[in-house]
């Protein structure tokens, strides 16, 4: 299965994932410093900044821009619990 | 009943609109007021056109529109300036805009969506501005400072060149109602400036700081803040007092090439004491962190939330009593909102009798406060064994490594994370 390599900064982690996963799956476990609200991509509540690696992310869905635009989040941002890992070496700012 | 003041010339051609709250006793929940508060607005005239800087909240609206009706026809509105979109300016806004059409909107880039969410309009049409922009109302130039997060996101400055006079918004300003308006006639309202800045622009220290490098350097005459009195005696000293209040009060020793580790801890039989003298302990072996430990029995005279503001790490240990962080904890972590510990270094500790929980819910405050915990705390059943005061030193040596930026980076598998408990690689 491919595997997706997602460097948490501030906390000094690397985890190593299978693709397809998202990063709520991750971030949560970890214990990262992100707040989260409806876990459905609607209230933008765990944006999250992506450091590099955001060619390895899945696509924006229609949603997602949505709300990351309605929050003013910038083109490295996005939302925890819609982005999915898909392979590569990801680092987020969390 | 004394009647209601009118509009108030200020400079030349420039004068207050605002309105009068002296019923007003709590602001925002948050706020304590003594004597109410004023929302002040301005109109600014110039020979090719009137400027209107901000509004009033929408009950004091009719207050707001006969001062404004004194000293100019709504057609002669050209601008319209909105320092601060929060309510309790912008509430008369919507009635403006209507009253006065062909006023064009100045507001900065973040403002944007606020306004929309506050004037429902489809076909908005504003004008975005930063630092540098002007609008020439003929003989008088108002020209606007970026000054964000004082105290939201939107938050601007405009200065009225030729007058040297500064309307900015809520910085400066504070709740005190007094119809004298000018700072050298009003009571003494020097507290409530104080506390005004310690609620409300403190949690935000690095954009004051920001703000100030924008306008110490203006030669004001005149401020005008959006609350409170207007500051025509002396208007540096109100800047000056920004400064010092965003600055240490003494010189911190510990040096920009030191990191500042606190270590609070509250202990019932000196279990959770033995435990935070270890983690203190670790961290002094790293060079480059000085360790403070503090007991949180001393919580309520001291000055704690101050030492966080200045620190670069903090520790808490707390025994677990019926299930729960003890009150003295809760107390420092939820008094926190005022300064600003977004990404400093976070941790928990402590003994426990039979569940332990307390750790945990410490952990997911700090979380919550958007502090970075990566170690996992350590826990012990009442005493504490000689191999978990060594956890606790680890700990120590652990959280010192973060905090020099000396720690390897660990990598680790999906299932090796899930297999772990709850929250914590």
């Amino acid at each position: 299965m491919p595997k997706a390599n997602v460097t948490f900064e501030k906390l000094g982690v690397t985890i190593s994932v299978p693709a397809g996963t998202r990063l709520i799956e991750i971030s949560e476990k970890v214990g990262a410093s992100i707040t989260y609200g409806c876990r459905e991509g609607e209230c933008g509540t765990c944006i999250m900044k992506i450091v590099s690696g955001m060619e390895h992310m899945s696509e924006r869905s229609v949603l997602e821009d949505k709300v990351l635009q309605e929050n003013m989040a910038g083109r490295s941002d996005r939302l925890a619990c819609q982005a999915q890992v898909l392979g590569g070496d990801i680092v987020v700012k969390a | 009943m004394k009647p209601l003041p009118d509009a108030v010339e200020i400079a030349p051609g420039t004068h207050w609109i605002g309105a009068l709250d002296p019923g007003l006793r709590e602001f925002d929940i948050i706020l304590k007021t003594a004597n109410g508060t004023t929302y002040n607005s301005y109109c600014v005239r110039g020979a090719n056109g009137v400027a209107v800087i901000d509004t009033v909240k929408a009950s004091h609206a009719d207050e707001f529109f006969r001062r404004l009706e004194q000293v100019a026809r709504y057609d002669e509105i050209s601008t319209i300036v909105l320092n601060h979109l929060e309510p309790d300016h912008s509430g008369a806004l919507p009635e403006l805009m209507r009253r006065a059409p062909q006023a064009k909107l100045y507001l900065s880039t973040k403002a944007q969506l606020m306004l929309k969410a506050l004037v429902k309009i489809d076909e908005l049409d504003f004008n975005i501005v930063q630092t540098g922009d002007s609008v020439d109302l003929g003989g008088r130039t108002l020209r606007f400072f970026s000054t964000p997060f004082l105290h939201w996101p939107d938050t601007q400055c405009t200065l009225v060149e030729e007058q040297s006079l500064l309307f900015s918004g809520d910085v400066f300003g504070c709740h005190f109602c007094d119809a004298r308006l000018f700072n050298d006639q009003v009571g003494d309202f020097r507290f409530s400036f104080e506390y005004y800045y310690q609620h409300i622009m403190r949690p935000f220290r690095e954009h004051v700081l920001e703000a100030l490098e924008l306008l110490e350097p203006l030669p004001l005459k005149l401020i005008a803040p959006a609350h409170g009195p207007i500051l025509r005696d002396a208007p540096q000293s109100y800047v000056q007092r920004y400064r010092q209040l965003a600055s240490p009060l003494l010189h911190n020793e510990v040096g920009a090439d030191n990191k500042s580790l606190l270590v609070f801890y509250i202990s019932s039989y000196g279990n959770t004491a033995l435990m935070a003298q270890a983690v203190a302990e670790g961290a002094e072996t790293v060079t480059g962190v000085r360790v403070s430990l503090y007991d949180l029995q001393a919580m309520g005279d001291l000055p704690f939330v101050d030492l966080v503001e200045e620190a670069d790490g903090i520790a808490f240990g707390s025994p677990t009593i019926n299930g729960d962080a003890v009150k003295p904890v809760w107390e420092l972590l939820s008094s926190l909102a005022v300064i600003k510990v977004r990404d400093k270094l976070g941790a928990a500790f402590g003994s426990y009798g039979w569940s332990g929980e307390a750790i945990n819910m410490i952990e997911d405050r700090l979380r919550g406060l958007k502090l970075r915990v990566p170690i996992k705390g350590v826990r012990a059943r009442l005493i504490p064994t000689d191999e978990e005061l060594g956890k606790c030193r680890d700990l120590g040596v652990q959280l010192a490594q973060h905090l020099t930026g000396t720690i390897q980076n660990r990598v680790i598998s999906m299932s090796e994370l899930l297999a772990q408990e709850p929250s914590h690689a």
